[in-house]
This record gives C-alpha cells, structure tokens and sequence, in this order.
C-alpha cells in the first residue's frame, strides 16, 4: 500500500482542492486495472470480458500471482533441497519451521486423527494468505487478501472444504444427522436443524469477513494518518503522522501473521469438528 | 463450487451502489482467485507437501528410531558390564576357594608326610636298638664261650703244672692280664 508518495500527493491535492471526498484513500485499498511499478509508473491491464462477466486480470489478480509463483518457487527449491538431505539448510530451515508449526500446533490438535488428509489443504492456505498479506506491506505493493471477493472465495473453499470432509467421513445423511446434539425434544429438531444449517453458513462468512477486514483496516488507518498531514495543511504534524504510521506499520506485520494463522486455525477447527462428529 | 461461490456472493453484495467500494465485489476476481487458488493447491500437493512432509515424517521416525537404539545399546552395555562384574566376583570366589583347598590339602600332606616320617624314624630306631641287643648278647655268649674256654685252658695248664699257692696266684695273674690284654 506504500504506492508512490506523488500519486498520494496528487490525489490529496486533487481531494483538498475541491471535492473533499475520501477517493484518494480507497483508490489505494481498491483493486485496479493498472499496475504501479517503480520509475515506470502506471501499466494498463487487460481488460477481459467473456460470457457477460468481467474477467480482467486486475492488479489483485497480478499479486495473487506473484504470491502462487513466490510459494510454488520456495516449495519446489524446499523439495529439492529435501530430497538432498534430510538435514535442513537456509530456506529450508525457516521454512520447516512454518509448515512443523501448522502441522503441530495448528492442525493436529484441532483435527487430530485422519489430519493428514487435510493437511495440504491448510498449509497452501496458511502460506498464500501469508504471502498475499506481506506482499501488501512491500512498497507497490497490493493486498489481494484485503479484498472482499478474494476472501470470500478463500471460505468459500473452505466451507466446500469443511462440508466435504464431513460427509466423506460420516456419511451425507450421518454428516446432517450429527449437526443435532444428542438427546433434542422431537419437537425442537425442526428449528435446530434450521440453526444448525445457518451456524455452517456464518461460520465461512466470518472468515471471509475478518480476514478481508483486518487487511483493508491497518492499510486505510495508515493512509488516513499520512492524510492528515495535507486536511490539517502543516508540517507540524508530519512527525507525529510517520510515527503513527510506522506503528501501524508493524502492527500490521504482526496482523498479516496473525491473520494467516487465524484463517487456518478456524479452518481446522472447523474441519475437525465436522470430521469428528461424536461430541 | 460455482452454486457454493453464488450463496456467498449472495452475503456479500447487497451493499452495492456506489460505483466501487471497499465492499463491492468483482466476479471475474472470485473466478480468478478460484482458479489460482486451487491451482496453487493442486501443483503444491503434488511437487512440495507430499515429499515434504513424507521427508519430514522420515526424519522424525529416524530420529525416534535413533534415540530408541540409543537407549537400547545404552541398556545392553549396562547389563554387559553388570554381568562382567558377577562373573569378575565368582571368578575371584573360584580362585579363592582353590587356594584354600589346595592350602588345605598341602597342610594335610604335611602333617602326614611329618607323621609318616616320625614312624619311620622310631621303627628304624627301635630296629636298630633291637639289633643292638642281639649284637651285645651275642657278644656276651661268645664272650663266655672264650672265657670258659680260657678258664678251662688255664685250669689245664694249672693242673699240669703243680704250682704251689704263690705260682698259683702268679699265674692267675698272668692269665688275667692275657685275658684282659685279649
């Protein structure tokens, strides 16, 4: 969200003097049809429409891109470097260390027996939030998590996920019999079904939400402080407004983990008690 | 899938008017994310979690297998130099007892070669002695034999000669001095 410091100018500039409206703030949080590059500037994408939708490759697109080829060029070095020896070296090392912590810390427990079959399933998840969310933190940088189609189809594949899981394990009708509690009045199964049914509805819908917010929140706090420079028109507050920002900065570091991990760790949890039903 | 994506759409679009905003969604973007998502998916499953994870699990039972070895062989030299240690004494023990033995049976031997020898020496001695006494008694019959011989002889020559008591005495004492002189 670091995009060029003239087009911030230029935009605020543009804002103070007439319209007065917030555009320039969400044109930064936005997806768009162009590109901002170092020294270049703006590159236009193209702009695909087939069967009545619109299918351009947009800037998130690029970025979702990007974090496919980082993890797909990382994972295949790791394999590589595996199959060499058993013993890790350099990216390997760092590398081992996230895919043991999801596997540890966040999958096993919350699954516990059958994980495995789950388990790549989370770790692309864990590490493509994790990359999409650190490449919006790199200057020209855009975060594809921070937009709300990108996160709802991410649950979306995790609610077909969850569903799936489920009902492989015990069955499709088991599956639905085992979202009631044990020991309901007859007359009470009808609403609870119902209640049930929403509950796997919102639970994807969270996840969408919260990480689609988190990502889009620290970015427009970060510009709104650097933005108060220019609506209170002094260089007095320039101090203050970097040291916000800076802090806002790093929180965001610490969000873009956090938010990864969140995202996985609900997602198992999830999975874990649709696959194991018995409580 | 695309049902499933159209139910969430159905959440997330309704606060849709101005021309784009934070909350507005992009449809050709859902479709994109999809496709590059399980993309993703498919090529990581296939070239990097599996034999990562497979390489992972392999050094974790190499490790446990490792340290079980580890404690195995740790536990085979315990008992090795346990049982050294037993056999050590009960060799010692052995040893030990056959010295005693043989002391004792040295001792034994002795006191019975000493007692045997003790036997011995009084038989040769009483043997000896026993030999002794024959000896000086048949020295002393021979002794008597001679000395009546000589009285005989002396009596004869005394009966011969008509010796008067002086000569009588002298030749006694002639005789007797021959006899001792013999």
């Amino acid at each position: 969200m670091w995009t060029t410091d003239t087009t911030v100018v230029k935009d605020t500039l543009q804002a103070a003097a007439g319209k007065q409206d917030t555009g320039w703030i969400l044109h930064h949080v936005l997806d768009a049809h162009e590109l901002e590059l170092p020294f270049i500037g703006s590159v236009s994408l193209p702009q695909i429409h087939l069967f009545g939708l619109d299918l351009s490759i947009t800037k998130h697109v690029i970025f979702m891109w990007i974090a496919a080829a980082i993890l797909i060029f990382t994972f295949i070095k790791v394999t590589k470097s595996y199959k060499k020896s058993l013993v890790p070296h350099g990216i390997t090392n760092f590398v081992e260390v996230l895919i043991l912590f999801v596997r540890d810390e966040i999958v096993k427990p919350t699954i516990g027996h059958g994980h495995e079959k789950f388990l790549p399933y989370l770790l692309t998840v864990f590490f493509f939030i994790l990359t999409c969310n650190f490449l919006g933190l790199i200057p020209y940088g855009s975060t594809a998590t921070g937009n709300i189609a990108v996160t709802a189809t991410l649950a979306t594949i995790s609610f077909c996920v969850i569903q799936i899981g489920g009902m492989m394990k015990n069955g499709v009708f088991g599956y639905f019999k085992g979202l009631l509690p044990h020991g309901l009045p007859f007359w009470l199964i009808p609403i609870m079904f119902v209640v049930e049914i929403l509950g796997l509805f919102t639970k994807p819908f969270a996840l969408a939400i919260r990480l689609f917010a988190n990502m889009t929140a620290g970015h427009i706090v970060i510009l709104a402080l650097l933005g108060l420079i220019f609506i209170l028109k002094t260089a007095m507050v320039i101090p203050v407004s970097i040291a916000f920002a800076l802090f806002i900065y790093l929180l965001e570091i610490l969000v873009a983990l956090i938010q990864a991990y969140i995202f996985t760790m609900l997602s198992s949890l999830f999975i874990g008690m649709a696959y194991h039903q018995e409580h | 899938m695309i049902s499933a994506n159209l139910l969430t759409l159905a959440f997330f679009s309704g606060g849709e008017s101005a021309q784009s905003g934070p909350l507005d969604v992009n449809y050709g973007l859902i479709l994109w994310t999809a496709v590059t998502f399980i993309f993703l998916l498919v090529i990581l499953a296939k070239a990097a979690w599996k034999p990562i994870l497979k390489s992972l699990n392999e050094r974790e039972n190499f490790i446990k297998e490792s340290l079980n070895k580890a404690d195995q062989a740790r536990l085979d030299a315990e008992k090795l130099i346990a049982d050294n240690k037993t056999s050590l004494l009960k060799a010692e023990d052995e040893a030990q007892k056959i010295i005693e033995q043989s002391r004792e049976h040295a001792e034994k031997l002795k006191s019975q070669i000493l007692v045997e020898s003790k036997n011995q020496a009084k038989k040769m001695i009483d043997d000896a002695s026993l030999e002794i006494q024959r000896k000086n008694a048949e020295a002393f019959s021979k002794l008597k034999e001679q000395v009546a011989g000589i009285a005989v002889d002396a009596a004869e020559k005394i009966l011969r000669e008509n010796l008067d008591k002086e000569k009588q005495i002298k030749l006694v004492g002639k005789y007797m001095d021959d006899i001792s002189k013999n």
